[in-house]
């Protein structure tokens, strides 16, 4: 579909952002090639099938990779002592696992084979799991071109009660409301946890613990739905925080459908080390990528501190630099859902005119991207009547400017995490203003010079200018410096630093390879 | 069901304010009148109507009218009821805990530090915990503030240092110690399974195990947070929602000289 532009931007300004936004990534780029991390050497031990827990409840996948730093030899990668070590045993990853975890196997002790020998020996295993994960894509495939796939912009949903037998029935309701994307958000603080706990869980606060039995009971329940209501309702959890890669994998076993996999939430928002999430985000994405999953972008978190109108430039700066980061992992258009929000200050006069030129702009801009679009969370007071007022407005700008992921607004935001009933009546609210709106976008055209192609493209020129800015002094400097959300991170501060690697010569990463060559990454570097 | 537009009851009840037996008001003087909403766990249907009304009459309210009920899911229905509150209260004899603060402009309280403390007062904030939300404590302590009103950042006469979200007591504490602040702010706004009071709990505890309780004004603040449960936890103060940084100032800069004439 081509869209004529409204706003009459500036596209020779959108090509050149997007050009300094290529060179911004392609600089840190260099540096995340260079480096792996714990969790991403954890993920190589869930994609090679390790799983499970010792007796203390710390996961299989930690006491590998931890047993490997203890001998001095972690940047060398997990692989290669993993598949030395089957070469020498016959074992199956997780048997050697379970041995290294017993206390019964040095696994850098085993003499050493060649780079080749080693590889031969994982590429079965690789094959057989990665077989899993592609069967999954066809599967969600399948099931979309069976049901058929929904024109209107998806309604997205959170449960969050921290049981995840509750939030099964929590999201039933809702699919059956109405909702299309049902998200499990995350006990408070699991962002934070370097490992992801086991197993299926009925306590977290503010949400629930994302595991992948978890993940696979949620899954079951909503193919369930799916069949019952004859649509497909897409699982949504977060690849954020100290395990992202980890988390995709688990999601990519698990059949989930999109992943919030933001290249700067969590050094701005969760205080992680911005090495440390620049070199996840990269082989998280890429899982996301192979596995179908459409990723969202956390853009939308700058305005709840930032002000919506005079930070929308760094909303539209950071959307091209995760369209970067995400060209580079592999993943299409059709896979980012870039993240915006609809946080105008509601005493703000003509608010809604500005956000509707924003929320324009960026679909102009992304014509292709299933654009998150993130309701009003800043504003919302306990008057849940208003509320429900500023979440219709919120409606409206979605359906007029067509976005595609809406993440439902709740009249009680301001209060507690969603009753069923307050979803029920926002998803009224929505299906009500899509209904009565469908076409009402189509059908408007915006003033020849007027306030919101001024605006659009004032936003554009500004966007333009820190673009510039940042390709020249660096995308760490800049988040040093508080350019985004007005929150500074020092480049050596916050979580996780410790486990950054340099690769050495030797390292390998089997599922980065096998991945990049399938994506058609290899060709562009 | 539903009583329609216009209400052609009789009202016969004493139509005088009286505010030892205050009640609610919907367009007539102790008319009584509330609306609720709420979700009974069963199949929509004459049944949970039923269920609904005798519910509603448990809870005061005479004459319940569903004017609505909805299927939510197979065993879920959703009401909205109204229906007139049998229960009064008399306001006299309320004793009401909001903190009382005469609220001064920040040109002021930067005055008033200035001539009365004479160097600047240091203060510390942070999201403590597990919790992840910035909103509380960056509206207080952010240069840009909140709906217009700058946060502590901007006051000439104040130090600030916000910390930011998840930060644990233990930290918190060493930070307080090392920057020797006079004022600690912490802002919770998650309270699924009272989190907010474990958590609050726990670091009255270790700054009392420092032996710090006393020399520092200690406030929390958050949507669900009230002065009487912060003095309950052992809190100076406590603020809710829609407070703004010259709020707190104000109270923190007379309970610091309040101290201080105590203490000689």
């Amino acid at each position: 579909m081509i869209i004529a532009s409204k706003l009459n931007l500036n596209f020779e300004f959108v090509e050149k952002a997007r050009s300094i936004a290529k060179l911004i990534a392609n600089d840190i780029q260099i540096f995340i090639n260079n480096h792996t991390t714990t969790t991403i050497e954890r993920t190589i031990c869930r994609l090679l099938g390790i799983d499970g827990t010792d007796e203390y409840g710390v996961p299989l996948p930690n006491i590998v990779v931890d047993h490997v730093i203890k001998k001095g030899q972690i940047n060398k990668g997990v692989a290669l002592y993993l598949g030395n070590a089957i070469i020498s045993t016959n074992l199956s990853p997780q048997n050697i696992a379970e041995k290294i975890c017993q206390g019964q196997l040095i696994i850098t002790d085993f003499p050493r084979e060649s780079l080749s020998e080693i590889k031969m020996a994982l590429s079965s295993i690789i094959k057989k799991n990665l077989d899993v994960i592609r069967r999954n894509r066809q599967k969600r495939e399948e099931l979309i071109e069976r049901y058929g796939e929904k024109i209107e912009p998806l309604i997205y949903i959170i449960v969050a009660t921290g049981n995840i037998y509750e939030d099964i029935v929590q999201a039933e309701a809702a699919a059956r409301q109405g909702a299309d994307v049902i998200a499990v958000i995350r006990s408070t603080g699991q962002s934070l946890l370097d490992y992801v706990p086991y197993g299926s869980t009925t306590e977290g606060f503010g949400g629930t613990y994302a595991t992948q039995e978890n993940f696979r009971l949620m899954r079951s329940a909503l193919d369930e739905v799916s069949e019952e209501e004859g649509r497909y309702i897409r699982l949504t959890n977060y690849c954020s925080g100290l395990c992202m890669p980890e988390i995709a994998a688990m999601g990519a076993f698990e059949r989930l459908d999109m992943m919030l996999n933001d290249a700067l939430y969590g050094i701005l928002f969760r205080d992680i080390n911005m090495q440390r999430t620049l070199i996840d985000q990269y082989f998280s994405r890429m899982i996301n990528a192979f596995a179908g999953v459409i990723i969202n972008t956390g853009e939308d978190n700058y305005l709840t501190t930032d002000d919506a109108y005079e930070a929308a430039h760094t909303v539209l700066a950071s959307q091209f630099i995760n369209e970067q980061f995400a060209t580079l992992a592999g993943l299409k258009e059709e896979q980012m859902g870039l993240g915006h929000a609809f946080e105008m200050d509601p005493n703000l006069e003509n608010g809604f005119v500005y956000e509707l030129a924003q929320a324009q702009m960026a679909r102009e801009i992304f014509p292709n991207a299933p654009l998150k679009y993130m309701p009003p969370t800043k504003f919302m007071t306990g008057n849940v009547f208003k509320g429900h007022i500023q979440d219709a407005l919120f409606n409206i700008i979605t359906i007029l400017t067509n976005q595609r992921i809406h993440l439902l607004g709740m009249l009680t935001e301001a209060i507690h995490t969603p009753f069923m009933s307050d979803r029920a009546l926002s998803i009224e609210n929505a299906k009500y203003i899509f209904k009565n709106m469908k076409d009402l976008g189509d059908e408007i055209t915006f003033k020849e010079d007027g306030m919101m192609q001024h605006r659009a493209n004032e936003v554009l020129n500004k966007t333009l200018e820190l673009l510039s800015q940042i390709e020249k002094e660096g995308l760490f400097k800049t988040i040093e410096k508080g350019i985004f959300a007005g929150i500074k991170r020092p480049i050596d501060g916050g979580k996780g630093l410790d486990g950054v690697i340099q690769k050495d010569k030797e390292y390998f990463n089997p599922f980065l390879e096998q991945m990049s060559i399938e994506l058609n990454l290899r060709g562009e570097k | 069901m539903g009583g329609g537009l216009y209400s052609t009851g009789k009202k016969e009840f004493d139509k005088n304010l009286d505010i030892t037996r205050i009640k609610p008001y919907g367009d007539t003087m102790n008319d009584g009148k509330v609306q609720i909403s709420f979700t009974l766990p069963i199949e929509d249907g004459d049944k949970a109507i039923y269920a609904a009304i005798d519910l509603s009459k448990k809870m005061g309210i005479e004459d319940p009218s569903v004017v609505y009920h909805q299927f939510l899911d197979d065993n879920f229905t959703f009401f909205i009821i109204y229906g007139e509150l049998i229960h009064t209260v008399d306001v006299t004899k309320i004793k009401t805990e909001s903190v009382k603060v005469e609220s001064m402009t920040m040109e002021e309280i930067n005055q008033y530090i200035n001539e009365n403390i004479k160097r600047k007062l240091i203060v510390i904030g942070a999201t403590t915990g597990t919790d992840a939300h910035t909103v509380g404590i960056d509206a207080i302590m952010n240069m840009k503030g909140f709906a217009g009103h700058y946060g502590l950042e901007r006051y000439e006469m104040i130090e600030a240092h916000n910390l930011g979200s998840q930060v644990s007591n233990e930290e918190f504490i060493k930070r307080a110690i090392e920057i020797k602040a006079d004022v600690l702010l912490v802002s919770q706004t998650v309270t699924q399974k009272d989190i907010h009071v474990k958590n609050l709990t726990n670091l009255v505890d270790l700054l009392e195990a420092e032996g710090i309780r006393e020399k520092v004004i200690l406030i929390c603040g958050g949507a669900r947070i009230t002065n009487e449960l912060s003095k309950e936890l052992g809190y100076d103060a406590g603020f809710g929602s829609n407070t703004f940084a010259e709020t707190v100032a104000s109270f923190f800069i007379h309970e610091y000289l309040n101290r201080k004439k105590k203490n000689g």
